[in-house]
């Protein structure tokens, strides 16, 4: 049967808004009485704040509160309790935010806020996730086993700066030794770096007179925010309420909850007046959290045949100064380590570090791209150690179904798709038989890599998503769910899937744009590129069930059984003679009959979704169900190399996903471009540059670098079709993994090219400088 | 001689208005057409000169108006996006999908508009130098590029 | 958001100018010139700056010339990049300000404000020393022309309430062949990590350089080692490099080593092309 409004191009249900400037950001809205804080961040990377002198900030006009961290105490953390929004008596890195200032225009506040006098003592440094893991490293948390822990599966280590570690031990790593004739080892190094969402972080609070908390955040989880708000400030969850319009891009970085707390703590010292915190570019930077670190050794053996025989990967993740989610992203990394390849034998030590860093939280991704690096530069050594063509190497080594993941689940085509297929083709785009590695001329070399990849969702066991679908008179429906609108156009993609299951027009499915916690139903967060399945999986039950309305009251307008009618179109007709029908809109509102008499009311579906059988991983052995299924791809970059100076232009960038099913191919291809966009940028440019004293250097968008038009590759997009069973139409996830393995495949390309290891990011000219120099001499 | 020694109010040519604007010298653009003429199309992204989320035209021109006081914007024409009407850079963005999140999207469409004002044959390589003004952090750029390159009057149409 | 307050004055004519920069010096208001006002904005978000008045010099009539005069061309302070560009009519010059910052902050940034700003690049003064430029300044002492090599040491040295108000260029310098080039980190619209200057005249080889001390200079010295054909290309540029009038600088764009890679390379590069 042909399709209404799956894998069609529809365009964004907010397109016009959006070019026009008539789309709102939260930011965006006038709110009567607005006064605005402003945040005074810390300029020391650990120290004791020794004292404060706010006695002139505060004489100063139209200042109406200063807020330190004795203001409203509490540990924050979606894991393990350990972040003051406020800093008190200690910082822990340069930027976290130490005080704030109310008044009644920014102008005022920030005023204000300049001449805010703080002294620190400076305590030793702890500069990088390896030395971290040292015995005398200085402690970046004093007290790590006294707080409180959010899940009960993180294990801090008393008197060091280890928040987490995961391990997988699966099969028998002597005997896949013995078997292994080639071993390869790397170590690798990934610095953190910025989401750099275009909207900086922002939020608006204010506190009724009712004791209603209402709150306006450019946030990526609106529930969340929701829940911990009600816990921190004792409040009924219902008495909290909030709301998220358009969100000005996020990639993991808007789903933690920072600016809520200080605008909400903001309100309550100003009688509960409105207040809006708006981050500047360098606090988005330095003091809101960020990408993680990463340090990884890869140990592979394989044997002379080129079968993978045991694979070693110590993972040491820099979570900066507070945990966030580095725990969980942590376990994300861990379970799924090897990457998309069959391993019987792995074993994974997993560490979650505190540094002297800005904390890291969730970013596109959630861990996969940092390690992804690692594993696919050493399949390159090891491609290299066997004399064997990197793609073939891999294509050996493919998992599939029946294997097992590193965290023993078991796979099926449903769960995994069909990555080989994503590998074929891929090396069908990026013409790998031409050659990888071809000399232009005296000075210019045309180099190819490739680099496979898996993700699943690392969600916790309990999210859950739901849907309401309610009729108009006319029978176009309202679509109302939880998730929010961050740019991968989700809420078009959920008309879509209603409009197919209701067999009507998409352009007569409306969907409300914004989220509020006290109108919308819940969805988990907008993150892990689940929304389309969860929230998918919720609108097709609430079709169902508006379905199973509609039809008994059409049987009892039409005087037959539901049996005998179908809907399609805004009618509801009978089976064996379309011709004979009755207009959704006569029954979208119950049914009127000739004289009056009215049966039935309007039509509201509701569909909820959790996702089944997931589980923690075991302590001991990792053992446990991470998602609900992976979506795997393969990737492959060209470059030129420029031999004179080591500049390189990236040519073309290809990717190729089992999406199970395109929802909306345009959509979703531009998706997955923005994931590789951003990815190329991590393996050319983008990473956080500290100083000696742990001083973030690169605050601003004139330091940070990130892409910009004209430095893009011709980007190649392709896609396979493996259905997950579960899935909406089959379709699974796509939002993250245009990034994961995208800098894998372009520094195997530059090293390839260079002709030397390069196994940190990001390559800028002078590191592969530097690694001749090194290699001359 | 022009001056403004503290708060006060100005007049604004937007979008072919005089508008009335109460200001400080030290306040921006940017916040004269946001705080205070309620055009919000204009964003801030960065207020530094360096994302280009917040471009509007003067005299035709794209200026980054976090980078322009707004008493300096006093006697010339100033042009946001909300005073586009259906021009057709808007509908080659909607039609080639080129923009996500959307909040770069109207400083973007203003400096192509500025382009194709000034110059609606520019090449690639002049396109690509106005253009690199501007960060978008959700498109991989391919899907502007395409969206602009269909406004401009190439030699091939 | 700039928190600071401060009064705004847009004069029209030099000797205004003057008056009004003497007036709020006199009440105490540390006045500053503005031109296109880029980095003063910048500078005021972050609160590092100090100044209770900015005079805006961009009506000024004197300071908006962008025409020849006889033989001289004559550019006022407050054109703008932009507009050296499209009218090119010192291609050196259009070349080098279409690549300070990006394509819109050009439509900005004018001629006497990137000349007389507080970065290190300056990268606009590099064809107006190569070319022996004159400066046109006007002041509360009045108003004198001098050669831009004279007055422009590591920075302009200006005395106080003086500005720019023209540059002056000889007609035969500005069809002279030349080589311009930035070389960056990584990223097209950035900072440079070496950006150069060269023109061809009758005695040989100018050079000016940006990006390789704390401040844009031409060396004379160097030229002289550039233009000593009695030696190997390469000694030429080892002799030159040697003698950059500071350290050569290593920061966030690239180490020192790194800097002299590229300098040498971009150096030969430049002078087989103008000694073709």
């Amino acid at each position: 049967m042909t399709s209404i409004a799956i894998g069609k191009d529809i365009i964004r249900k907010e397109a016009w808004d959006k070019v026009t400037g008539r789309a709102l950001y939260n930011a965006d809205y006038a709110s009567p009485g607005l006064m605005h804080g402003v945040l005074v961040t810390s300029t020391c990377a650990h120290g004791l704040i020794k004292s404060m002198d706010y006695s002139e900030a505060q004489q100063m006009p139209g200042v109406k509160a200063i807020l330190t961290g004795d203001y409203h105490p509490m540990l924050t953390g979606p894991v393990i309790e350990d972040r003051p929004p406020l800093a008190r008596d200690k910082v822990r890195y340069y930027g976290e935010p130490v005080a704030l200032v109310i008044a009644n225009s920014k102008a005022e506040a920030a005023a204000a806020a300049s001449k805010i006098k703080i002294q620190y003592e400076n305590l030793p440094t702890v500069d990088k996730p390896s030395a971290a893991m040292s015995k005398e490293a200085p402690l970046v948390h004093e007290h790590i086993d006294q707080y409180r822990h959010v899940i009960p599966e993180v294990y801090p280590q008393a008197n060091s700066n280890i928040v987490h570690q995961v391990k997988i031990r699966k099969g028998d790593m002597n005997k896949g030794w013995q078997a292994s004739e080639v071993t390869v080892e790397g170590e690798f190094f990934l610095p953190q770096a910025d989401h750099i969402a275009m909207e900086t972080r922002n939020t608006r609070a204010e506190i009724l007179p009712s004791g209603d908390i209402i709150v306006h955040s450019s946030s990526q989880a609106p529930f969340g925010v929701r829940k911990l708000i009600s816990q921190h400030f004792g409040v009924d969850l219902g008495k909290v309420v909030v709301n998220v319009p358009l969100v000005g891009g996020g990639y993991g970085g808007k789903a933690p909850i920072q600016m809520e707390f200080l605008a909400v703590m903001a309100s309550q010292a100003v009688g509960g007046r409105p207040v809006l915190i708006a981050n500047t570019r360098e606090q988005d930077i330095s003091a809101s959290p960020s990408k993680l670190s990463l340090e990884a050794k890869v140990k592979l053996g394989a044997s002379r045949d080129g079968i993978l025989q045991a694979g070693e990967y110590t993972f040491i993740v820099g979570t900066g100064a507070y945990a966030d989610s580095g725990p969980r992203m942590t376990g994300s990394m861990a379970s799924n380590c090897t990457g998309p390849y069959k391993l019987d034998n792995v074993w994974c030590d997993a560490y979650c570090v505190y540094t002297n860093h800005t904390y890291a939280t969730a970013y596109r991704g959630f861990g996969h791209t940092s390690f992804t690096f690692a594993v696919e530069r050493a399949m390159d050594k090891l491609a290299a150690a066997l004399n064997l063509d990197p793609v073939e190497l891999r294509r050996k080594n493919l998992i599939k179904a029946g294997d097992t993941s590193p965290s023993q689940v078991i796979l099926t085509p449903s769960r995994l798709g069909d990555v080989a297929q994503c590998l074929d083709k891929v090396e069908k785009l990026i013409n790998w038989s031409e050659g990888s590695r071809v000399e232009i001329d005296n000075n210019r070399i045309r180099a190819k890599g490739v680099a496979c990849l898996w993700k699943t969702s690392d969600s916790p066991t309990d999210a859950i998503a739901a849907a309401i679908v309610a009729f108009n008179s006319d029978g176009s429906i309202n679509l109302n769910v939880g998730a929010v609108e961050i740019g991968p156009a989700t809420k078009t993609t959920l008309a879509q899937i209603l409009a197919e299951k209701m067999k009507m027009d998409v352009n007569r499915v409306h969907v409300e744009m914004e989220v509020n916690t006290r109108v919308s139903p819940h969805h988990w967060k907008t993150v892990a590129s689940m929304s389309t399945y969860m929230v998918g999986r919720a609108v097709e039950e609430a079709a169902k069930d508006a379905i199973n309305q509609i039809i008994s009251l059409a049987a009892i307008a039409m005087k037959c059984s539901p049996e005998d009618l179908a809907l399609g179109q805004e009618q509801v007709y009978l089976k064996d003679d379309p011709n004979i029908y009755i207009d959704l809109a006569h029954i979208a509102h119950g049914y009127k009959y000739p004289g009056g008499n009215t049966i039935g009311s309007q039509v509201i579906g509701r569909g909820t979704y959790v996702m089944p059988h997931l589980s923690s991983l075991d302590r001991e052995n990792g053992k446990g169900k991470p998602g609900p299924y992976w979506t795997p791809g393969a990737q492959a970059v060209e470059v030129e190399l420029n031999l004179a100076d080591y500049t390189y232009k990236i040519l073309r960038a290809a990717t190729v996903l089992d999406a199970g099913k395109v929802i909306n191919p345009k959509s979703a291809k531009g998706v997955v471009m923005g994931g590789m966009s951003m990815g190329l940028g991590l393996g050319s440019r983008e990473s956080f540059i500290y100083d000696q004293e742990q001083e973030l250097q690169n605050t601003s968008l004139r330091s940070y670098k990130v892409l910009r038009i004209g430095e893009q590759p011709e980007y190649l997009v392709d896609w396979v079709e493996t259905p997950n069973a579960n899935a909406p139409f089959g379709a699974r996830g796509i939002g993250e993994h245009g990034i994961v393995a995208i800098h894998a495949a372009l520094v195997n390309a530059l090293s390839r090219a260079a002709q030397v290891e390069l196994d940190q990011v990001p390559v800028i000219p002078e590191l592969i400088w530097q690694k001749r120099e090194e290699e001359k001499a | 001689m022009f001056q403004l020694t503290g708060e006060g109010l100005i007049e604004l040519n937007v979008n072919g208005e005089t508008r009335k604007a109460l200001v400080r010298p030290a306040d921006t653009l940017l916040f004269a057409l946001r705080e205070r003429l309620g055009l919000t199309g204009a964003k801030p992204g960065c207020e530094n000169g360096d994302c280009g989320a917040c471009t509007v035209l003067v005299d035709g021109w794209p200026i980054k108006s976090c980078l322009m006081l707004a008493v300096e914007a006093v006697g010339r024409e100033i042009q946001t996006v909300e005073g586009l009407n259906g021009a057709p850079i808007q509908k080659a963005f909607v039609d080639k999908f080129a923009f996500q999140c959307g909040y770069c999207t109207s400083g973007f469409i203003m400096n192509c508009q500025g382009l194709i004002n000034i110059h609606p044959d520019a090449s690639d390589e002049v396109m690509q130098e106005w253009l690199q003004s501007n960060i978008c952090r959700c498109t991989s750029y391919q899907e502007i590029t395409e969206a602009i390159k269909s406004v401009l009057i190439t030699e091939n149409t | 958001m700039i928190p600071l307050n401060f009064e705004y004055y847009r004069p029209e004519t030099l000797a205004d100018t003057v008056d009004i920069f003497d007036k709020l010096d006199a009440e105490g208001k540390q006045p500053m010139y503005y031109g296109g006002g880029t980095e003063i904005i910048s500078m005021g978000r972050m609160s590092n700056l100090t100044t209770g008045a900015l005079i805006d010099l961009k009506e000024i009539a004197d300071c908006k010339v962008l025409e020849y005069q006889q033989e001289q061309l004559v550019i006022g302070s407050s054109v703008t990049l932009t507009q050296i560009h499209e009218t090119n009519l010192f291609p050196l010059l259009s070349q080098a300000g279409a690549r300070i910052a990006d394509h819109t902050i050009q439509n900005k940034i004018t001629l006497g404000g990137n000349l007389c700003g507080t970065i290190i690049y300056k990268e606009t003064v590099l064809p107006l020393l190569l070319s022996d430029s004159q400066v046109f300044i006007a002041g509360p002492g009045g108003q004198r022309t001098v050669p831009i090599n004279s007055v422009f040491k590591e920075r302009m040295q200006l005395g106080k309430g003086e500005f720019v108000a023209q540059i002056k260029v000889d007609k035969k310098y500005v069809s002279c062949p030349y080589v311009h080039v930035k070389q960056t980190k990584q990223d097209k619209i950035t900072y440079p990590l070496v950006s150069i200057c060269t023109m061809a005249v009758s005695g040989g080889i100018r050079a000016a350089f940006s990006g390789v001390c704390g401040f844009p200079f031409r060396s004379i010295a160097m030229e002289e080692e550039l233009n000593d054909r009695s030696r190997s290309m390469e000694q030429r540029i080892d002799k030159a490099i040697d003698l950059t009038p500071g350290p050569i600088l290593a920061d966030l764009e690239g180490s020192m080593e790194y800097r002299k890679f590229i300098i040498k390379g971009l150096l030969n590069s430049i002078i087989n092309q103008l000694e073709e």
